[in-house]
């Protein structure tokens, strides 16, 4: 489904990478290995080199705020412009209904964003992302700050996500995390992608 | 306008004898301001006395090419200026061009309307007029243009992960980027806003307390004032506003990226 031919920028050297609709595919890799420039270069944040396509649909043909809605990209790092939490969801109704399953309360949505720890932006970050229903999902260590129990929860959404189709590609620390999550492997050194290794 | 004082030299020196004590007041408490003190005042001597001169010739020359010159000199110092004022700016030709070109179309537009409707000089160009207009508006558009474009590249700088945050979402950059140029617009006309506020009440402005010291009429004085005031407001909102937009496109690109790599500086 998202096709990707010859993607490459300076620290990110030529990835070819086909993801099919419904697979997860996980990236490992030390800090500083290229892992968030390739997830930027397939979100078309930062130019780059190559081809990349959806369902047979070049990027470039769509207007960069479609593909990004389409291809989304969630940073390690959240951001909020805005005072309170559903300032920053487009459809605050959808995102209700995963609230409790996240861990939160209803009213979750009124809180002040300065109110918030780093795990429940973390999750909140999440969810804004996928009440857009993207096709592809783009996480960049969606769980760093979370506990096991919290972790499980994403996860779980994740799962379902990917049931309904949604592709994604996420870069872990853990690979226990990898392993749970993505049939397909990879490892990022010095800015080259290779398949992990069986083990 | 008879009724004017001449100055002497004498005069002038004994004003800036005030300065001559402040420095003492810094040398003996160790305040270490009389360094900049000194230099400042010797060059603004300099600066000005030189000014008077050049525009002495340049009044009895009235020649079309001069005062072009005068004006394209003075424009080109105050983008230098206005860019030294900007902690980040952009690489290469755009560092310099972007605030530059802006005060150039914005002050240069609103001194040829002032020739053009309120003051009827002959020769329209004549230096008399059009190098003291533009030398007021450009230096209030330089403060202005210099402060917002400083507020919009450090607000894109430092707010890079809730812009991207946003852009990622799959908001447009005009969207991303509206908290900054607001915010920017705000920065670079507060001056001027303050400056209209306050006219009167709280400050005589320099112009007017000029033009009363050397005899004129107040109504006259402040007819003079108000004029200067609405062309310098309508300068700077100009300059601020070709400013920051054309830097909000030099911030992206077609694909409706931030680009931070354009920037340098800090």
């Amino acid at each position: 489904m998202l096709h990707i031919h010859g993607l490459s920028r300076p620290g990110l050297q030529r990835v070819d990478l086909d993801v099919d609709a419904g697979t997860c595919i996980a990236i490992r890799g030390s800090s500083g290995a290229g892992k968030s420039l390739l997830l930027r270069a397939i979100a078309d944040l930062d130019p780059a080199d190559g081809e990349v396509s959806l369902k047979g649909m070049s990027r470039t043909l769509m207007s960069a705020p479609t593909w990004r809605k389409r291809v989304i990209y969630v940073a390690a790092e959240s951001g909020w412009w805005d005072v309170t939490v559903g300032d920053h969801f487009s459809n605050p109704d959808i995102a209700a209904g995963y609230l409790v399953r996240l861990g939160f309360t209803d009213d979750a949505m009124s809180w002040p964003v300065s109110r918030l720890s780093t795990g429940e932006r973390q999750r909140l970050a999440l969810l804004r992302a996928i009440v857009l229903t993207p096709e592809v999902m783009l996480l960049d260590e969606p769980t760093s700050a979370l506990d096991p129990e919290a972790t499980a929860k994403v996860e779980s959404i994740l799962h379902e996500k990917r049931a309904a189709g949604t592709a994604i590609i996420m870069v872990t620390h853990d690979k226990a995390q990898a392993a749970r999550m993505a049939e397909h492997r990879f490892v990022m050194t010095a800015g080259a992608l290779s398949a992990e290794a069986a083990s | 306008m008879n009724s004017y004082i001449e100055l002497s030299y004498m005069d002038i020196a004994l004003a800036g004898m005030l300065l001559g004590i402040n420095a003492m007041l810094s040398v003996y408490y160790k305040l270490g301001t009389e360094k900049r003190l000194v230099i400042a005042a010797v060059r603004m001597v300099v600066q000005l006395t030189l000014v008077g001169l050049i525009l002495k010739a340049l009044f009895a020359a009235v020649s079309p090419w001069l005062t072009l010159l005068a004006a394209i000199v003075m424009v080109g110092f105050a983008g230098r200026e206005a860019m030294a004022r900007q902690e980040r700016h952009f690489k290469g030709f755009w560092g310099y061009g972007l605030g530059t070109g802006s005060m150039f179309a914005a002050a240069g537009t609103v001194t040829f309307f002032a020739l053009a409707t309120q003051f009827h000089a002959d020769p329209w160009y004549d230096p008399r007029y059009a190098i003291p207009i533009l030398g007021m508006i450009l230096g209030n558009t330089m403060t202005g243009v210099s402060l917002a474009l400083d507020r919009l590249l450090a607000d894109a700088d430092d707010g890079r992960a809730r812009i991207e945050a946003r852009l990622a979402l799959g908001h447009t950059f005009r969207e991303a980027l509206q908290m900054p140029l607001r915010n920017a617009m705000r920065a670079g006309l507060i001056p001027t806003v303050n400056g209209m506020a306050a006219a009167g009440l709280v400050s005589l402005p320099g112009m007017m307390t000029g033009q009363i010291l050397a005899g004129v009429e107040p109504v006259q004085a402040v007819k003079y004032q108000l004029l200067v005031m609405f062309l310098i407001a309508g300068g700077t909102a100009l300059g601020v506003f070709a400013a920051v937009m054309l830097a909000l496109k030099r911030l992206t690109d077609p694909r409706q990226r931030l680009r931070l790599d354009r920037l340098q500086g800090k």
